[in-house]
């Protein structure tokens, strides 16, 4: 668990400006309010609340239960997180391309693939997250949820959130989850008959594979010299 | 027609004199409309200098559009109906030259002068429809067609007010024949006074502003531009067009806004003339001849004061939607229109 | 009348026969919108089927400008990643730089100087202004007024020299660092701004005159597009668009953060009707109240370093974080996922534009075709928001 003190941070007092009614709702002073935002979530869906993740004053993530994934959206809804903000995936493999930005004349020394996941935790190798927003409380939580490796598909949100119809396609296309119960799951930004889901690590960056990243120094030996003054000099 | 020059021309030197006549009375307009309102006057009011390269302060600019459109490829869309495609900016361009036949520059410079010359110019003035209907047709493009039905009904819509107008001028003036009305407005008085003579832009405003309202539409000038709709349709009907015949188009729309002021300078402002009671005649046939030479240059001047009106209106203004365009003419300027004309017969009979 | 699920497969099963064969001409007629057209600010296409002047359904179709940056920042470090993305929002870039360099901050648990803060709050709205007066300008292309976007592009090029005396670039100052700013402002800088400002209020007004207060643009604008705020939140709208529905919520007010909003008293405007003129009218408003913002804050810049003291190599510890501001078009966030590297492992953008535009097939039905350029206007997005 990563602590991060918040005691170097200036904390806007929220009724100074103008606009702000007296009865408008106040956020709770402390951690009580994330609390109970993970209270509530817990008795309304029970066992699928895996793991949370408090930032005291700061931030908020829970992982839940893949099969409860749409059920989620709706408790929180309810809950009072109306403003939906996006819902995207992560692939937690390293990349086993590095990063292109090695002399390609030098051995690779090998990457370590081991796939540890973030905050919150996780067992697979993607996850889908979600963010969604309370306007009155002006709290923001992040949800995650695990993607089986062997038949990645979860639940739509489509059916508490419209807004996550875009969303859900372009996460279709860019990592290759299936959305169940999305009513017309079809490429967002790529061709209809592009093939392959370009935000997985195991996709490359083609342009680094195709060219070597001009930022190496010196690996066109230079044409007075001898050859074996050239050599790679990575930066 | 020039006798009080006392010279022969022979028939087919008239008739030469008439075509190149109706020819500089069509495109020098034209012209100096283009180069004054459209390239100087839009360009000052929108805090920019125009064009500055072409000629001494950008004059020549004209005649670099008129070659560059000129020298352009020539291409129809494979889908249109080239024959058809290929006539409608002429046919747009035809009814300003019939309109300006009717227009009179002087007591006898006129091309022809008709009794009713003011039924000759509603009516001929709604071949432009067609020209424009056929454009968004052929073109084989929906941009092109969406604009020409939205042309169709707007040029449609806005005839009516226009007539009507324009009736209340002939019930005022007693007649359907232009240099009457000329001659009705310069020798009339106000309340006595001689000295400005009657131009029924006084006694006619709701008409004149009615017809400046109906020409602004059938010109498809801001506000009323939703056939070309810029940021919609690109160019409405003239989409397909480039080359020559993008040129005639674009002629014809500043021709026949110099023709349409022209009409109205007649109509309202006392056309060729200044009240005689300066000059002391009594009626058309007193006039001198140098108001012949005199008379196109004053209706110059009224007819790009007119002009200035109509393009800063629609440098200024965004569009109506189609539909509010024709709630506006329909619900809105015939019932007034038609208010004008009963008020102005009234007054007319007891008056 | 139809629920949203029933909509949304409607405009599923007319786009999958859109998909075929765009020019089927069978009831109705279906015209394409772009990419390439004068009106929208882009590369956006819009597949629209009509009857007649009517639109049955619309369904828009993003992409076109897809440049991928998920994958670019991976390979990038956390320096390079601000080069990156400064060009999302071209037109008021450094609001772009500024949640990625807080969320970066935040892993690292450090914080900008006093000065810093103060400034990088100035740049964003001036970014702010230079973005919304071009909106206010382009308004009156959209519905055929072509004399305001020239004032617009001359007031706004005073902003644009501020930006650049302060920075070096006009359009992308790349000017955000981890810890700070990359420089401290210019002389003269200050009275500059001050000048510049009280030419902004004075162009709003002209604005406000010039085409608010015109009776054409009010009856093109009023009653068209009306979203309701539930509607709003579902779809993730923010912004102006969810303060012209009514719902009161700001973020440069209701979140503290690194920024300094809290020293400058500024009105949230928000709006009851959800229409496009309410959208355009709060976004006019909003840019005044940008300069008044602006005025007060350069009173008040403290002195001091504008830099922390970092590392040169910048390693930000593993964790993940999310930070969200309010940007000229709306919310803008960034969720940086770190382990520890030179670059990021994971940054997932959320931009404005890409929820504010999916609302457009639910929108657009049942409007005129010109309603369709003025719903688009007044939701106001760029391009390079939707589709990074």
């Amino acid at each position: 668990m990563i602590d991060l003190s918040r005691s170097s941070w200036v904390v806007a007092p929220l009724s100074d400006t103008e606009t702000t009614d007296a009865d408008a709702p106040q956020a709770l002073p402390g951690d009580g309010l994330r609390e109970g935002i993970v209270d509530d979530l817990r008795q309304r869906i029970g066992d699928a609340l895996i793991d949370s993740h408090i930032v005291p004053n700061d931030d908020l993530f829970v992982r839940v239960a893949t099969d409860s994934w749409a059920d989620t959206a709706g408790a929180l809804k309810t809950a009072g997180f109306t403003w939906f903000s996006f819902l995207s995936a992560i692939d937690w493999m390293p990349s086993p391309y590095g990063k292109g930005e090695e002399d390609p004349t030098v051995e690779k020394e090998p990457i370590d693939m081991t796939i540890k996941q973030g905050v919150c935790g996780g067992e697979t190798r993607m996850q889908v997250f979600a963010r969604l927003t309370d306007l009155d409380r002006h709290v923001g939580i992040t949800i995650k949820a695990d993607v089986p490796d062997d038949k990645p598909v979860v639940d739509s949100w489509t059916g508490s959130f419209a807004g996550a119809n875009w969303h859900e396609r372009e996460c279709h296309e860019m990592f290759g989850i299936g959305f169940n119960g999305h009513p017309d799951l079809r490429n967002m930004y790529l061709p209809g008959e592009f093939e392959g889901h370009p935000m997985k690590k195991d996709f490359p960056l083609l342009a680094r594979m195709v060219k070597p990243w001009p930022g190496i120094v010196d690996v066109e030996p230079m044409p007075v010299q001898d050859e074996e003054e050239a050599g790679g000099d990575e930066s | 027609m020039i006798s009080a020059l006392a010279v022969e021309i022979p028939y087919w030197g008239q008739s030469i004199f008439r075509v190149v006549g109706g020819l500089v009375a069509v495109l020098l307009p034209a012209g100096g409309i283009v180069y004054l309102f459209l390239f100087k006057m839009m360009s000052f009011m929108q805090s920019r200098l125009g064009p500055m390269e072409a000629g001494p302060y950008g004059s020549m600019q004209l005649l670099a559009e008129v070659g560059k459109w000129m020298q352009k490829e020539d291409i129809a869309p494979d889908n249109a109906d080239k024959p058809i495609f290929k006539i409608a900016p002429l046919v747009v361009l035809l009814s300003t030259f019939l309109l300006i036949v009717v227009v009179p520059f002087g007591p006898d410079a006129v091309f022809a002068d008709f009794d009713t010359g003011v039924f000759y110019f509603l009516a001929v003035g709604s071949i432009s429809v067609l020209g424009i209907l056929i454009a968004g047709w052929a073109s084989a493009n929906k941009y092109s067609l969406l604009g020409g039905l939205r042309a169709a009904g707007q040029l449609i819509a806005y005839e009516l007010p226009m007539v009507l107008a324009t009736l209340g001028v002939v019930i005022q003036a007693e007649s359907m024949n232009l240099n009457r009305i000329i001659e009705v407005q310069n020798t009339g008085a106000i309340f006595g006074f001689g000295g400005l003579g009657n131009p029924f832009i006084l006694t006619q405003f709701v008409g004149f502003l009615i017809f400046m309202i109906a020409v602004q539409a059938e010109l498809t000038q801001a506000p009323f531009d939703m056939p070309i709709a810029e940021s919609e349709l690109v160019s409405g009907y003239m989409t397909e067009y480039t080359g020559f015949r993008f040129l005639i188009f674009f002629i014809a729309e500043f021709a026949t806004a110099g023709v349409f002021a022209f009409i109205a300078s007649v109509l309202f402002l006392g056309g060729w003339g200044v009240p005689f009671d300066w000059f002391g005649w009594s009626n058309i046939d007193d006039v001198d001849w140098w108001m012949n030479i005199v008379g196109p240059v004053i209706m110059a001047t009224k007819m790009f004061a007119l002009v200035g009106i109509i393009m800063w209106v629609r440098f200024s203004y965004p569009r109506f939607r189609e539909d509010q365009l024709q709630t506006f003419a329909w619900k809105f300027l015939i019932p007034v229109s038609l208010a004008n004309i009963a008020v102005t017969a009234i007054l007319k009979v007891a008056i | 009348m139809m629920s949203d699920r029933q909509q949304l497969s409607y405009i599923a099963s007319q786009a999958a026969d859109a998909r075929l064969n765009v020019e089927l001409e069978t009831e109705g007629m279906t015209l394409n919108i772009g990419p390439q057209h004068p009106a929208t600010h882009g590369t956006l296409r819009i597949i629209a089927r009509l009857d007649g002047e009517q639109v049955i359904w619309a369904e828009p179709s993003a992409g076109y400008m897809h440049r991928g940056y998920e994958k670019l920042t991976e390979v990038r470090t956390f320096p390079q990643v601000t080069t990156l993305i400064n060009r999302i929002d071209w037109l008021g870039s450094f609001a772009n730089e500024v949640p990625f360099i807080l969320a970066a901050e935040k892993l690292m648990e450090i914080e900008a100087p006093p000065r810093a803060q103060v400034i990088r709050t100035i740049l964003f709205e001036l970014s702010r202004i230079a973005n919304v007066s071009l909106f206010l300008g382009d308004l009156g292309v959209q519905m055929g007024a072509i004399t305001p976007v020239f004032l617009a592009f001359r007031d706004r090029e005073y902003v644009l020299n501020l930006i650049e005396g302060a920075t070096g670039g006009r359009f992308h100052p790349n000017f955000d660092r981890i810890g700070g700013l990359k420089d401290d402002l210019p002389k003269g800088w200050i009275d500059e701004t001050k000048q510049v400002m009280k030419k902004l209020i004075g162009f709003c007004d002209e604005i406000e005159d010039l085409l608010f207060g015109n009776e054409i643009f009010q009856s093109r604008m009023r009653g068209i597009g009306v979203i309701p705020a539930d509607i709003a939140k579902e779809y993730g709208l923010s912004g102006a668009n969810l303060r012209a529905s009514g719902v009161d919520y700001d973020l440069r007010r209701d979140q503290d953060i690194a920024l300094s909003y809290d020293k400058a008293d500024f009105k949230v405007w928000t709006h009851p009707d959800g229409d496009s003129w309410a959208r355009c009218w709060i976004r006019l408003q909003e840019t005044r109240e940008s300069c008044k913002i602006v005025q007060q804050l350069i009173e008040q810049i403290p002195a001091g370093p504008v830099m922390t003291k970092v590392p040169r190599i910048i390693k930000v510890p593993e964790g993940e974080a999310y930070v969200s501001t309010e940007n000229p078009l709306g919310e803008m966030g960034y969720y940086v996922v770190s382990k520890g590297d030179l670059g990021p492992f994971r940054v997932k953008i959320r931009s404005a534009s890409f929820n504010n535009i999916s609302i457009t097939p639910w929108v657009l039905k049942g409007v005129y075709v010109p309603d369709i350029i003025t719903i688009l206007a007044s939701l106001y997005f760029i391009l390079g928001d939707i589709d990074r």
